[in-house]
């Protein structure tokens, strides 16, 4: 078969299972938006602004679990993407972008809307190719989802030059069933050896913690993990990269730590003799400062990635593994071994953590007469049945909505945790939705946040992907503020917007329904109405109590034992309890 | 510690841009780089000297090794190696100064490649501190011009790094 350059890339992603494209014309992929046009299979998603496209197909991975593909023209509209791309490098999300390049016979000669997106986005993308050659475009197209999609996943970057899409110049095509990079071999399973030393030092723990994050969501292995815990009767902790790997409503969970973990979650990681890190990387937001990180701790650390082992916190056993073989390997070893870990060693840390817990620490005041944001979520939880898709923006919201929807199933809570990259949480909310449109897709959001992809509104009237949008409208950047308050003596500085757009008009001048929200008793039913309108994309504006603070907070600086906790039920304070 | 990492890493356009633009966004330092195509044109070795503690070269090879074009690397600090440099100097000589920047150059086993009445071109190899120790021997006022190809160096007997 012989196809032009255009035809072999559409083509291609055809071969690979590509479902969506998610896409901006302009000059240097016409001839690929020609070719998309005379086919049906691909369909194509018309964002309104590159980086929503980035967001979207980054949506559309993680809860799929396949990689999100995306397609934009040189010069600006690759840039537009570069947030997005470096939004899912950061967590490790697969994706495929290919960007249109000026014609290599003017590459380097500041032609019009040329960058250097090989460049530009070195950085941040696990690999990125400039493909010169049309009759290695295919090979090229199977090497990036190879390598977006293995090992450690991440987003690879195809730069392709107009004039290899060129429709006159045809070669023959054939997709490569396979590829091999003798460069790149992802190790798989884990060294038994180094198995055997973990499990000698499990069974002998006093205070075990299993610490899992996103690995497990990425490597599919929330069966495996759940199994493991159970088997061990370890308290376990989930990152925010982590959440629903391990079911959030089960008896063994104690909830996310970090900065803003549960009390019980962070006191049990400082006091543990025996970490066991399943697919986390030891992120600063986790481990506050390092040399006050779980003094008393052996760690045990898999990873697939050798680079993420010891490169924070030096670890004592390391198993370069993918998750799930290396977990399948331990329960088989667990099983086979005579040693058990200490029932009555158990026993006491479990009543030592129920003590931790009772202190209740994402308490809140039920009783105030302003919407708290604490409670929407919880609301929310109970109207969706703690089945829906989460997405989330970054800010306070993002982490009510990590606290307070307790997340039992893996790929259900879509946030930027790495990049933290505000405007995610819309256009990423449609990705899913069009992956899932059966279910429940909501995006959690600041009235800041939402603002900065706002735009995609459109792009979810045009292809009928009826998010709700919870806007937790505080008037502020409440995370700003929050730090502003904390270490700056409340010194306000442009943490808040005098203008705040009518997000009711908004979302009608769009298209949608919005139902603006003020008292805490309208709260359910609006939650309830706007999920009876299974067709509509609704914006849900609910103006909140804009005093109000997250916590736990560890604030910088500080270890895990040494907490801002809530002091009164209510108000926001910045006194301290702990 | 001082730390020779040899690399072989596939021979593309940009494969050297990722490991210099990986030390500088992870704040690495590169003391010297060198590169150069090997008897296998599909494949460049890349000769890098850095400096930092253990934990550090840990996470620098391992970061190295992370890139999809590195094929193989090791550190030859780890093993019996031998390390060389080339370096030309250009020395500024007077009637005087003729015979002692010779006899220098001699002990070093340095050669003189060039000759104009007022400068000689010295050009020697060896492990890097033996240049330096030639830079420290000659007066400072006299050197002219100082250009070094950065270390490269191969591990000895039958360990190595091919294919
Ligand atoms: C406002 C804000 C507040 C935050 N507060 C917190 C907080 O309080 N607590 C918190 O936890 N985070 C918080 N974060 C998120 C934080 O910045 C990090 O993104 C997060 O902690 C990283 O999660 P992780 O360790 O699970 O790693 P991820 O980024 O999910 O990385 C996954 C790890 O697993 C490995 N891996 C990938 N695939 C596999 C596989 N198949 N097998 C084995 N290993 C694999 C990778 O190599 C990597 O090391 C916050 C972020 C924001 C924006
Ligand atoms: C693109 C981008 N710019 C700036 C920031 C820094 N930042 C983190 S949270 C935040 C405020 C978010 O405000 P809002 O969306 O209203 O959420 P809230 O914290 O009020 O819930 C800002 C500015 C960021 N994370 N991303
Ligand atoms: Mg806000």
């Amino acid at each position: 078969m012989e196809l032009n350059g255009a035809e072999i890339l559409i083509q291609s992603l055809k071969d690979e299972g590509v479902e969506f494209i998610f896409g901006y014309p302009g000059g240097a992929v016409l001839h690929i938006y020609d070719a998309l046009f005379q086919q049906n299979d691909i369909k194509h998603i018309l964002v309104r602004h590159e980086q929503g496209a980035t967001h979207a197909a980054d949506g559309y991975a993680r809860a799929t679990g396949n990689p999100g593909v995306v397609l934009v023209t040189s010069g600006p509209g690759a840039t537009n993407a570069v947030t997005g791309i470096a939004t899912a490098y950061m967590d490790s999300i697969p994706m495929v972008v290919i960007s249109g390049q000026v014609s290599m016979p003017v590459i380097g000669s500041d032609a019009f809307q040329e960058v250097d997106m090989v460049g530009i986005t070195r950085p941040c993308v696990k690999h990125n190719y400039l493909v010169k050659d049309v009759t290695k475009l295919a090979e090229t197209i199977k090497k990036a989802f190879y390598v977006a999609t293995t090992g450690r996943p991440g987003p690879v970057v195809v730069d392709v030059p107009k004039d290899i899409t060129a429709p006159h110049i045809k070669v023959p095509y054939k997709y490569p069933k396979k590829v091999s990079i003798r460069s790149y071999e992802p190790t798989v399973s884990a060294d038994k050896g180094q198995l055997k030393k973990a499990i000698d030092l499990l069974t002998a723990a006093h205070r075990p913690i299993i610490y899992s994050g996103g690995g497990v969501v990425l490597g599919n292995a929330s069966k495996e993990l759940t199994e493991l815990t159970h088997t061990l009767g370890f308290p376990i902790t989930n990152t925010l990269m982590g959440l629903g790997a391990f079911p959030a409503t089960d008896k063994q969970f104690i909830g996310m730590l970090g900065m803003h973990g549960t009390y019980e979650a962070n006191m049990a990681m400082h006091e543990s003799d025996l970490i066991i890190a399943i697919g986390a990387r030891f992120d600063d937001r986790v481990t506050g400062k390092l040399d006050l990180f779980c003094p008393y701790a052996k760690i045990i650390h898999i990873d697939i990635d050798p680079a993420s082992i010891s490169k924070t916190v030096k670890v004592d056993i390391a198993i370069v593994s993918d998750v799930k073989p290396a977990l399948e390997q331990m329960m088989e070893l667990i099983k086979e071994s005579d040693k058990k870990p200490s029932k009555k060693a158990l026993e006491a840390w479990w009543k030592q953590i129920k003590e931790w817990k009772s202190i209740n620490c994402l308490d809140y005041d039920r009783n105030s007469n302003l919407i708290k944001p604490q409670y929407v979520v919880e609301q929310l939880y109970q109207v969706t049945k703690g089945n829906a898709y989460i997405t989330s923006d970054v800010g306070q919201h993002q982490m009510w909505a990590a606290q307070y929807y307790p997340f039992d199933k893996p790929r259900r809570w879509i946030n930027s945790g790495g990049l933290g990259t505000m405007g995610f949480g819309l256009p990423a909310a449609i990705g899913v939705k069009l992956a899932f449109p059966d279910a429940d897709v909501a995006c959690i959001t600041g009235e800041a946040s939402v603002q900065m992809c706002i735009q995609e509104l459109s792009t979810a009237l045009q292809y009928k992907t009826p998010v709700k949008i919870i806007n937790l409208n505080n008037r502020y950047m409440g995370m700003v503020r929050q730090w502003q308050e904390f270490t700056y003596e409340s010194r306000y500085s442009h943490s808040y917007m005098d203008t705040i757009p009518e997000f009711v008009k908004l979302a009608e001048a769009y298209g949608h329904v919005g139902i603006r929200v003020e008292k805490p008793e309208d709260v359910r039913p609006a939650l309830e109405e706007a999920f009876a309108l299974k067709d509509r994309t609704v914006f849900l504006d609910f103006i909140t109590d804009r005093t109000e603070n997250v916590y736990p907070m560890i604030e910088a600086g500080k270890g895990h034992h040494d907490m801002k906790l809530r002091v009164a039920l209510g108000t926001s304070t910045d006194r301290e309890l702990a | 510690m001082k730390h020779i990492i040899s690399i072989l890493i596939e021979n593309e356009s940009g494969a050297l841009s990722r490991v210099a633009g990986l030390f500088s966004a992870r704040g690495y330092n590169i003391e010297s780089l060198t590169v150069a195509a090997t008897e296998d044109a599909t494949l460049s070795r890349m000769t890098l000297v850095t400096r930092g503690s253990e934990d550090v070269i840990e996470q620098i090879t391992k970061q190295l090794n992370k890139l999809i074009d590195v094929v193989k690397l090791i550190d030859l600090a780890d093993t019996a190696h031998i390390e060389r440099e080339l370096m030309l100097v250009k020395v500024k000589t007077t009637e005087k100064t003729r015979e002692e920047i010779k006899n220098v150059a001699d002990i070093f086993r340095g050669k003189i490649i060039d000759v104009t009445p007022t400068s000689y071109i010295v050009e020697i190899t060896g492990p890097s501190d033996k240049l330096d120790s030639f830079i420290a021997a000659i007066d400072a006022k006299n050197i002219v011009e100082v250009v070094r190809s950065g270390a490269t160096g191969i591990s000895r007997g039958e360990k190595g790094l091919h294919l």
